[in-house]
């Protein structure tokens, strides 16, 4: 497995990414937009063949699809029906793991998906909604992926309006411990994150080349737990970049971040 | 039976003030010929409940939305629903805001006669905090706290299909049917449009019959509506509408709005709309989407 030296920080993110999946066993991968996705699909034909995804519409795959349009003699390899009911039956059981990007993540690791600003009767600016994620952040493990790290999304204070549980003792539902709130990966165009810090702390993990600690900081809207030594985030090999490149024959990946980066910015 | 009626009779049975469950997702299977004569009406104050898209968006921006329940309110490739998003920016409607899974949730407990189903979703968020009507209850069973998902009752519901006879067998065809047996159960009535009328033969075929997903009990109306889910899919039929979806979008930034967008699409009947649109064969040649 030979590490390569020529590659975008999309492929440096989605590589980073996948690890969230690697030891996850017989779980439900679910990668929204393009690097998540991308990184699921790497980590089921790679590190850990045991996922299980869907056709991102009502079929579960037994091998992932290629992003974007497909020839017409395309034939996905569909291995059971997984409509949206069913999908919560499935979230529900906890056997999944998903990748999501919320618009906000507080130092709690809670995370807005919904309004900002102005007040919650006459928000500033209305977004989606909270969509899947109150269920799915109670539910099963959760990863983020944030393609700009600032201090917008990595906001002071608290979410403007929280769509998922984090590490907040204010809120912890009785009966239920922080320890059961089960936040892993936040992977952005900085570094990768999680929140294993002192007392749930976020902490940083690795860094991407080219990037220092003081710069995640400096993006960051609260404090960023940094221990002794902090690995780089480790280089693509051939291998992933070519299964990559399959998986995404488009290129989509190119447009996910923006001016689309070299992965090595030293 | 013939339940079949005309998009004007199921509006001529809905009132001022009931909740309204819409059935599809985002911008798919929506029964959208069903919002447009909602659109035509005299209707207001209706509380919507829905998986929402542009049904969501048009009623909120034509004034015939006293609240909306939701989770999102989303055209997928194009995240943000304009309509909605003024609605809520200048406060014009009421809003009770949950969990995807809380919403089938709810209308489960509405079609099961059951006033709430408990579950941990939406725990440690302002879903509880935002919504003062759901509440957080003790187990009898254990020393946690779990919340009380209410029953999502509706008045009415109106969905799309493929394929309906005039007794109420609905079929569809498409590979999800989202939570739409759920709408339909959960209804006091259910208004069932469908792009094609077959023969109760049709589904002798067991093939046909296994797309069924409620009993033509839960079906009070049938109304043949060829190309009614426009401008949202119809799978495997037609697929949604990409630059009429960017047209209606485009017209939330222009000055005359959305009586703008009504003024060059919504005409006087649904043969009108369609018209206006470029005529049902250009509706049912739309390309299927790639997820």
């Amino acid at each position: 497995m030979t590490a390569a030296t020529d590659y975008t920080l999309a492929e440096l993110c989605i590589v980073a990414a996948s690890q969230a999946f690697a030891n996850e066993g017989e779980v439900l991968a679910t990668g929204i937009g393009v690097i998540p996705r991308l990184a699921a699909s790497l980590a089921m034909k790679t590190t850990n063949p045991d996922l299980m995804m869907t056709d991102s519409e009502a079929w579960m795959l037994s091998e992932p699809n290629p992003v974007g349009s497909r020839s017409e003699d395309f034939v996905p390899a569909t291995e059971s029906w997984m409509g949206f009911s069913r999908i919560f039956d499935n979230v529900w059981s906890g056997k999944r793991h998903a990748m999501l990007g919320p618009t906000q993540i507080d130092k709690y690791g809670q995370s807005n998906t919904s309004a900002l600003g102005g007040t919650y009767e006459q928000p500033k600016v209305m977004m989606l909604g909270a969509r899947g994620f109150p269920g799915n952040s109670i539910s099963h493990p959760n990863s983020f992926f944030v393609p700009g790290h600032n201090t917008r999304v990595f906001m002071d204070g608290e979410c403007d309006f929280v769509s998922s549980i984090g590490y907040n003792p204010a809120r912890l539902p009785r009966g239920h411990a922080l320890d059961d709130i089960d936040i892993r990966l936040v992977v952005t165009d900085l570094c990768v994150m999680d929140f294993g810090g002192p007392d749930h702390q976020v902490r940083l993990v690795s860094l991407h080349p080219g990037i220092s600690a003081a710069q995640v900081q400096e993006n960051t809207g609260y404090e960023v737990h940094v221990p002794g030594e902090v690995p780089l985030t480790a280089a693509p090999t051939l291998e992933q970049l070519s299964i990559i490149a399959a998986m995404d024959p488009h290129n989509q990946r190119a447009h996910q971040i923006k001016d689309n980066p070299p992965g090595d910015r030293s | 039976m013939d339940k079949q009626m005309s998009a004007a009779q199921v509006v001529a049975q809905l009132r001022d003030g009931m909740t309204i469950g819409i059935g599809g997702w985002g911008p798919r299977r929506k029964p959208m010929a069903l919002v447009r004569a909602i659109l035509r009406s005299e209707l207001r104050d209706l509380t919507i409940v829905s998986y929402g898209g542009a049904d969501v968006g048009m009623l909120c921006a034509a004034g015939k939305v006293k609240k909306v329940v939701f989770a999102f309110v989303s055209l997928d490739f194009i995240p943000l629903e304009p309509y909605f998003r003024q609605a809520r920016q200048s406060a014009a409607i009421e809003v009770m805001e949950i969990d995807e899974g809380m919403m089938l949730l709810g209308l489960r407990a509405a079609a099961w006669g059951l006033p709430f189903i408990p579950t941990e979703v939406g725990l440690g968020t302002d879903i509880i905090t935002k919504n003062p009507d759901i509440k957080v209850i003790d187990s009898p069973y254990d020393d946690k706290e779990w919340v009380a998902m209410p029953a999502l009752s509706l008045d009415a519901s109106l969905i799309h299909v493929d394929r309906a006879d005039q007794r109420g067998v609905c079929q569809i065809a498409g590979p999800d049917h989202y939570m739409d047996d759920w709408f339909a159960r959960a209804a006091d009535k259910t208004y069932v449009s469908c792009d094609e009328l077959v023969a109760t033969e049709y589904f002798h075929d067991p093939a046909q019959a296994r797309m069924v997903h409620w009993e033509r009990s839960a079906t009070t109306g049938v109304v043949p509506i060829p190309g009614g889910a426009h401008p949202s899919s119809c799978s495997p039929l037609y697929g949604f509408d990409v630059p009429h979806f960017k047209a209606y979008v485009a017209s939330a930034r222009e000055e005359a709005g959305f009586a703008g967008y009504c003024e060059q699409f919504l005409g006087a009947s649904e043969e009108e709309y369609q018209q206006n649109v470029g005529g049902l064969d250009a509706i049912r040649a739309i390309e299927l989407p790639t997820y």
